[in-house]
């Protein structure tokens, strides 16, 4: 335990260092912002109060912006430790390399919450200014804080995973960044056109639920606009919130961190220094 | 006594290629062994073998009475890498406080580490402002924490200036007072000589020499020579005299076995003052470790 606590100081350390906190504040921040002003528009349609849709348009970000800001934290995390030369000793101080990993976890976590709390805060600030009965959204901009943290733990541990593979950080950014396209943005593309060419067949009704659910990223969104009352402020995939279960979604939310950590710490045992 | 590493028939072969090749030896507490050889020998192999980071294809390796890599055998083994490397964002301070942590001492003692190889002036700036020299130095004071057992160094003096040679050897002669084993590894037999106990020598993944420096002296058998400068016109004489020996000019030399050396000597003191100097010299030390080296046909 000491351990990991020693290793997640240091990394904190290193990530304040070399402006990583301030970047992913300061980016988390900035489009909160801009998300308050431009969602200020269509609140009266829709009955519902300001912080919830904002917290709408938020998840819609943050399915973009958290697992981008979690893969460039994470990618160096093995690959940069080796090309520097600083993985075999650390490999021979006691300690397993599942507490490394535990360790660069909890210190990226701790970075992507302050991040999550400037972005989310400003915009709460921002929603309570114009709407003095914003606070019946605060259960669902709660709901959203704790989800994106397991979605960049998720985002996290494959990075760590990618890191470990890869061996060398240009390879493992590579990597990372495909990653955040395939599973961020080309996933749902792909979905979206089968759906449409499907016609409302077999795979739209069976698959899709279940193909929604086995990413990360969509099961965060589905998870975060099923539980909120605004979903009919969200467009596209979103609107497939209401066909599945709020708890298959809350399980897959919950699931992939671990899953996504089981990776990484089998990626690094194979790393040999 | 119990070995602190003790390494039989151990064997690694790297895409066919035999890095190491029935390696055995032992170190004992308090002993200090240098591990010589050219580049790939094997030295850094058989290094990240007893530190677990390699696994073995063949052999048995026990590092203080466990498995290579376990956590007991991590516990009681500091290691100095070649070209030691940190973070270049932390300090030195934050990078030794970082290593007692992860050895589960108080941060706090980083700055007596520092102290004690010459680096407190520095302890307060990153490591990325930091000197070769000085980076070893951080090196080799994570691998004083917590009083290892044994100390795996890889090319400790790499990098380091004459004086922090002699300060260094002197640290390491003070961790094996204290009965720490040190297998240190160097490519320079003249600065381990009188620094270690026990040299190895290791060529093409196979122990070649094993030994104190002069039981290596005895096994080479490399013969002396005499070097003997004439007076003025005897250097034809004195060659004649002499059978075997070459002239150069004035200058003469005389190669014999290290067992005709005496008799050798009588032979040329016999002729008396048509010799204005004599010099014996005995084979270098780089001659004894080419002797070893090149011995399987480098």
């Amino acid at each position: 335990m000491n351990r990991i606590l020693a290793t997640a100081l240091t990394e904190f350390r290193i990530a304040f260092r070399n402006r990583w906190v301030a970047i992913a504040i300061g980016l988390m921040a900035l489009f909160a912002l801009v998300l308050s002003a431009a969602g200020s528009a269509p609140t009266g349609a829709l009955g519902a109060d300001r912080l919830s849709v904002t917290v709408a348009s938020l998840t819609s970000l943050a399915v973009y912006l958290v697992p981008l800001l979690a893969l460039l934290m994470a990618f160096d995390a093995i690959a940069g430790e080796a090309e520097r030369g600083t993985l075999p000793l650390l490999l021979t101080y006691p300690g397993s390399r599942v507490e490394i990993l535990l360790g660069k976890l909890a210190a990226h976590l701790c970075v992507l919450a302050l991040a999550l709390l400037a972005g989310y805060g400003l915009a709460a600030v921002a929603a309570f200014l114009a709407d003095p009965g914003a606070a019946s959204g605060l259960p669902a901009l709660f709901r959203l804080g704790w989800t994106s943290l397991l979605l960049g733990a998720t985002f996290l541990g494959a990075g760590y995973a990618l890191s470990a593979l890869a061996r060398r950080p240009s390879g493992a950014a590579g990597l990372a960044m495909g990653l955040w396209l395939g599973a961020v943005v080309l996933y749902d593309l792909a979905l979206l056109a089968a759906v449409v060419a499907d016609g409302g067949g077999w795979f739209t009704t069976d698959l899709f639920p279940l193909a929604l659910l086995a990413n990360p990223a969509d099961a965060f969104r589905l998870f975060n606009l099923a539980a909120s009352e605004a979903t009919a402020a969200a467009a596209g995939v979103g609107g497939a919130a209401a066909a599945v279960p709020l708890w298959q979604s809350a399980l897959s939310v919950l699931l992939w961190p671990l899953g996504a950590l089981a990776l990484a710490s089998a990626a690094f045992r194979r790393v040999t220094p | 006594m119990t070995s602190t590493l003790k390494i039989s028939a151990l064997t690694k072969t790297f895409a066919g290629l035999k890095a190491l090749d029935a390696v055995s030896l032992t170190v004992e507490p308090g002993m200090r062994v240098a591990l010589l050889g050219h580049n790939g020998a094997g030295k850094s192999t058989l290094m990240k073998i007893v530190l677990g980071l390699l696994p073995f294809d063949k052999g048995q390796v026990e590092v203080c009475g466990a498995a290579p890599g376990s956590t007991a055998a991590r516990a009681g083994v500091a290691y100095l890498p070649e070209n030691a490397a940190f973070h270049p964002a932390l300090t030195g301070e934050e990078q030794i406080g970082h290593y007692l942590a992860l050895r589960g001492e108080s941060p706090k003692g980083a700055r007596a580490l520092l102290e004690r190889v010459g680096l407190h002036e520095a302890a307060g700036r990153r490591i990325g402002s930091y000197s070769k020299g000085m980076r070893q130095r951080v090196g080799l004071a994570q691998a004083l924490i917590g009083r290892p057992r044994l100390l795996v160094l890889d090319e400790p003096t790499s990098g380091l200036d004459p004086v922090s040679r002699r300060d260094f050897y002197e640290l390491l002669d003070g961790l094996a007072a204290e009965g720490a084993a040190i297998l240190l590894s160097s490519h320079a037999l003249t600065e381990v000589e009188a620094r270690t106990d026990r040299l190895l020598i290791l060529s093409k993944g196979r122990m070649v020499a094993s030994g104190t420096l002069s039981d290596l002296r005895r096994e080479a058998a490399l013969p002396v020579t005499i070097h003997m400068t004439a007076r003025n016109g005897y250097a034809a004489d004195i060659a004649a005299a002499l059978p075997g020996s070459i002239r150069f000019g004035a200058d003469l030399q005389l190669s014999c076995s290290q067992e005709d050396k005496l008799g050798a000597l009588a032979r040329v003191t016999g002729l008396g003052d048509r010799l204005a100097d004599i010099e014996v010299v005995p084979p270098s030390l780089e001659d004894i470790y080419s002797h070893f080296s090149r011995r399987d046909g480098q």
